[in-house]
């Protein structure tokens, strides 16, 4: 598996870019000290210019390179966070939803159609409006827009999976119907799972910086989003502080996908020597 | 295509194929070579991994394209290469998975005459037609009409053997044609492969793991192991006088209906063990209901083996599924241990589960595929509180004679016959008074089929287990069980002690089911009377 991981251009690619951006965000604290929110020099101060501010600095004169860092920190955390708690919800429900059948697969799958029926976005959008701007309502946000996709994955591979004989075999042993599903089936339906999850952390980073860039971020942390947001206003005089961000996320999220493309690959190889 | 006379139709020399992997190279098969003339019929002959698929592909010219092949594969009677659908026919193992599921019979057996002869749409459809009737298959005209998936085994294999003699081929090529069939069934597709091939003078190339089956319509033989030949001879040689000892092996291991069993020792006079009354399954509703069991019942007593034996759709995996809890039977009855079975529900059921268990038939699909051997193993153990550690889980292994290093193992990762012999383990884990046995040999190879009836009989004989074996095939159960009871259409029609039944068979279904199954001891007569 891994060994097929290290042999796709796309995985090796997509770790090449993520990690750095990854270890930047967790050195945040030390590399630059201090709010990132302080003013500490002249304002719009062009790139490359001052050793100082190597990224310039914004309209109040706070350092964008610091700004840029603990951006990403607050970016991947609520992606992750969001991502983790999407894909689990998504996946209790997909295998309840598949395993158990009949009228609460029903229910459950109604309920994932009416979630579905709303596009995703707004949800969040109105989520946040509702429970006022901070990191945990942004990340119940997103797990809320984001868990119907691995629900349905997961139902899918569970409906496939549940006729097999070796579950028939769990219940002639007398295996109880959730150890069944969870333990013994679930892991069964994860391979395509992990592939979505790709998809889910991308959607992630994007979706809050969009609610960043509304305004509906968390007010006391900087993000992506809410540093586009800010240099909008002067985007013609200093474009270069709304493009370090959002050069920002297009690489995060390409770095996301590209993993999950290496990822997907691996388990396509694995499946196929099987 | 004007026929070089006395030339022959197929002459394989030195056949050699390397499969490419990931810069690995396999070599498949080796120094493979035979000539076929035309008409003539060869079986190629092996267990699973003997080399015998990938040389009738490379025949073909169907191996994918990470084979590399060596030697010389020519058609000396042929004016030029064959051309696939229409110089060779195929006919597959999985009817299901050769058929189109989108397009209708009559459009899938027309689109060859469209192909290779030139018809139009309404000559090819006539042809289509006339070939149905030719195989077999009752309201052609009707059934033009009809999907794969709306055919029973049987007639889906029969427009599988039409689509490939639609384009009237020098050579037939079936590849295991009747594995995923059920004994009656199977002797009426060979019997048909024989009278097509006959009539037409087409030569036959046939793939098979089975001797007895090979020896009904081949008339020469290529033993193949591990990718080279063994032997080469005529049918009638390698049947009564093989050469090699691995022949002999393959001969040994075949099922045979006349062989002389030793007799089991009378079952101790115990007390019914499951006792079944009345039991009625019907699935769906309305028009679409069907009736699978109409009023099935069986006594088995302790120590006892009752085997159920009928073609598919008879209704005896549905019984066992009952007997097991795995499906609600709508009336009658089951005590087990002088209890109702039916009527226990939830706790009492799952531990009443300890004392009834199951082998299925699939040995890969019943073991999760993602736990290790060991685990598989502990799993029923802990399941009732039984002592679950390592020591236990290797004696289960011992068993059943499987090495103890397989604990790590993935069932991926082990052979066919150690999949079932694990699958067996598992069911006798919580030592079960009694084993229900779901055609548990009809997809091993016929070495690895022996050895499993071997372990069965010696389990047999170690405890005091009850067993009831679910099987299509009269010769395998003549081996290990004590009475045989026939079905037929949801119905129990007969039943007695085997060795009675067989030779002094009452009901119609159960004298189809003998004259099906396999003998070598008819066609070692045949062969040295004449």
């Amino acid at each position: 598996m891994w060994r097929r991981f290290r042999h796709s251009g796309a995985g090796v690619a997509g770790v090449l870019v993520l990690a750095p951006i990854v270890v930047l965000a967790l050195l945040a604290p030390w590399l630059s000290p201090g709010d990132p929110q302080a003013m500490a020099g002249p304002p719009l101060l062009a790139p490359f210019q001052d050793a100082v501010f190597p990224l310039g600095t914004d309209r109040l004169g706070r350092n964008v390179l610091a700004a840029l860092l603990h951006g990403a920190s607050a970016s991947l955390i609520v992606a992750a966070a969001a991502a983790l708690g999407a894909l689990f919800l998504g996946t209790v429900v997909g295998t309840v939803a598949g395993f158990v059948g009949g009228r609460t697969d029903e229910a459950l799958m109604r309920l994932t159609e009416t979630f579905q029926a709303v596009p995703g976005f707004i949800l969040a959008l109105a989520l946040v409006s509702v429970l006022g701007p901070s990191l945990a309502s942004v990340v119940l946000a997103i797990v809320l827009s984001s868990w119907t996709g691995p629900a349905r994955v997961v139902r899918s591979e569970i409906l496939s999976l549940r006729s097999r004989d070796f579950v028939d075999a769990y219940r002639v042993l007398g295996m109880r119907p959730l150890e069944i599903a969870f333990r013994e089936v679930l892991p069964n339906a994860l391979p395509p799972v992990v592939t979505l999850a790709s998809v889910v952390v991308a959607a992630a980073i994007l979706v809050e910086a969009a609610l960043s860039f509304l305004g509906l971020g968390d007010p006391n942390r900087i993000t992506w989003g809410r540093m586009i947001a800010e240099g909008r206003s002067v985007l013609r005089t200093a474009p270069y502080l709304s493009v370090i961000p959002g050069v920002a996320i297009i690489l995060t999220v390409l770095a996301v996908n590209l993993i999950g493309e290496g990822v997907n690959e691996a388990l396509a190889g694995k499946r196929a020597a099987a | 295509m004007t026929a070089l006379a006395g030339a022959p139709l197929l002459e394989l020399a030195g056949l050699a194929v390397d499969f490419i992997d990931a810069g690995q190279t396999v070599q498949a098969v080796r120094d493979v070579g035979f000539t076929l003339p035309p008409g003539g019929r060869i079986a190629l002959l092996g267990e699973s991994g003997s080399g015998k698929s990938v040389s009738m592909l490379a025949v073909a010219g169907l191996l994918p394209d990470n084979a590399r092949v060596r030697g010389t594969v020519r058609w000396p009677s042929l004016e030029a290469p064959p051309v696939l659908g229409r110089d060779i026919g195929v006919v597959f193992q999985d009817p299901m998975s050769s058929l189109n599921p989108v397009l209708t019979i009559g459009e899938q057996i027309a689109e060859v005459g469209m192909a290779h002869l030139g018809h139009d749409r309404a000559t090819a459809l006539r042809h289509a037609r006339a070939l149905l009737e030719r195989v077999g298959i009752p309201l052609a005209e009707r059934r033009l009409q009809a999907f794969a998936h709306e055919l029973s085994g049987g007639q889906r294999q029969r427009v599988a053997i039409a689509m490939a003699i639609a384009a009237g081929p020098k050579l037939l090529i079936a590849d295991e044609p009747t594995t995923a069939l059920d004994t009656v069934v199977q002797a009426q597709i060979m019997a048909l492969l024989d009278d097509l091939v006959r009539d037409a003078g087409m030569a036959l190339l046939l793939v098979t793991h089975d001797i007895a089956l090979a020896a009904q319509v081949a008339d020469r033989g290529v033993v193949m192991r591990h990718g080279v030949v063994l032997e080469c001879a005529s049918m009638a040689d390698i049947v009564t006088r093989p050469a090699h000892a691995y022949t002999q092996s393959l001969l040994a291991a075949s099922l045979d209906i006349d062989r002389v069993v030793p007799p089991r020792p009378a079952p101790p006079a115990a007390p019914a063990l499951l006792h079944a009354r009345g039991l009625v399954k019907s699935y769906g509703q309305g028009a679409a209901r069907e009736t699978v069991l109409q009023g099935v019942g069986l006594e088995l007593r302790a120590g006892e083996t009752l085997a159920l034996v009928g073609g598919s759709g008879c209704g005896k995996t549905t019984l066992a599924r009952i007997v097991m809890r795995l499906i609600e039977a709508d009336t009658g009855a089951v005590d087990f241990e002088g209890r109702d079975l039916l009527a226990l529900r939830g706790e009492p059921l799952r531990l009443a589960r300890r004392r009834f268990q199951m082998v299925f038939q699939d040995p890969l699909g019943a073991l999760n595929p993602r736990a290790s051997i060991g685990r598989l193993l502990s799993d029923p153990l802990r399941l009732h509180g039984l002592a679950c550690d390592q020591d236990a889980v290797v004696g289960l292994l011992h068993r059943v004679g499987l090495d103890a290093g397989l604990v790590e193992r993935r069932p991926h990762e082990i052979s066919g016959g150690q999949r079932q012999r694990v699958n067996i383990a598992r069911a006798l884990a919580t030592r079960p008074a009694l084993l229900v046995l779901d055609e548990p040999v009809s997809s091993l190879d016929v070495g690895v089929r022996a050895q499993i009836l071997a372990l069965l009989r010696g389990i047999q004989q170690d405890s005091a287990i009850a067993c009831l074996f679910i099987s299509h095939d009269l010769a395998v159960v003549h081996a290990v069980a004590d009475r045989v009871a026939v079905m037929e259409m949801g119905k129990i029609v007969e039943t007695g002690p085997t060795q009675e039944l067989i030779r002094n068979p009452q009901h119609a279904a159960t004298r189809a089911l003998l004259a099906a199954a396999p003998r070598l001891g008819t066609f070692f007569k045949e062969h040295s009377h004449g």
